[in-house]
């Protein structure tokens, strides 16, 4: 334990600071521009559908195109380039599924897509599915 | 003017998160936590506003995803713990399995870059 102590002290004199204020800017002016894309689109989706509908069509319409960027290699430059305004989005996590399907594509379908496809996006999911089921009870409870 | 309120509210969660992840987390923790954060709203009430104001700027983050998980079983009128079950997925499901199937054809015909 001290030994790790000691290297992160050593270690920290040569790692370059974050530049907070400069990539928080950016996650927040490219978060904020995508979410306008996605009211536009609601905008025009509301005209000739219910409203929770139209919201589940303009989000498939962003996994998808997270997802086609990824399939083309787009999403990673992208990705690093936004940062939090890329994958803390729903795209980011149809980027998390769709790549890890596609680097584990040679150890089989089974094994490998199938298998590794939520290895990441997994966590996110189950601590979602089980605070939503533990707060439902407590709900219906009440 | 909705248009600037979705701005703000998109563009706040996701700098937010940025400021986070900078500071101490990794990607993963702070995507949970944004997705603890909306269930727990979603539970309180509060969440309701927060789409109220911002449209798809509160829906597009992960905290839009733990709101419609925890508001797919609260808004029914199938109050039980059998139905609550199925009702998780009520709203996210779409999501879920678009992704699913789409990731996974995409892994059987493209190969992967870089």
């Amino acid at each position: 334990m001290r030994l790790r102590d000691n290297y992160r002290q050593a270690v920290k004199k040569f790692q370059p600071k974050p530049s907070y204020v400069a990539n928080s800017l950016k996650a927040f002016f490219i978060g904020g521009g995508l979410s306008v894309v996605a009211e536009v689109l609601r905008a025009q989706f509301r005209m000739n559908m219910p409203s929770l509908t139209a919201e589940q069509a303009v989000l498939l319409l962003f996994i998808s195109a997270a997802v086609v960027l990824t399939a083309i290699g787009v999403y990673d430059d992208f990705s690093q380039f936004a940062g939090a305004g890329s994958t803390v989005l729903i795209t980011g996590f149809a980027n998390s599924l769709a790549s890890a399907a596609l680097e584990h594509r040679s150890e089989g379908v089974v094994n490998g897509i199938a298998g590794q496809m939520f290895k990441v996006g997994g966590a996110a999911l189950v601590y979602g599915i089980v605070a939503a089921y533990l707060f439902g009870l407590v709900h219906f409870m009440r | 003017m909705e248009y600037w309120s979705a701005f703000f509210v998109g563009g706040l969660i996701c700098g937010g998160a940025q400021l986070l992840i900078d500071y101490k987390f990794s990607q993963i923790q702070v995507v949970i936590g944004l997705v603890l954060v909306g269930v727990v709203l979603g539970a309180l009430g509060v969440y309701d506003w927060l789409v109220d104001i911002g449209g798809m700027g509160a829906l597009l983050p992960m905290s839009g995803f733990g709101y419609w998980l925890i508001k797919g079983v609260i808004a029914t009128t199938e109050q039980n713990v059998i139905a609550a079950g199925a009702n998780v997925f009520r709203l996210v499901g779409v999501e879920i399995v678009a992704m699913i199937v789409l990731s996974f054809f995409t892994a059987l015909i493209c190969k992967p870059k870089g």
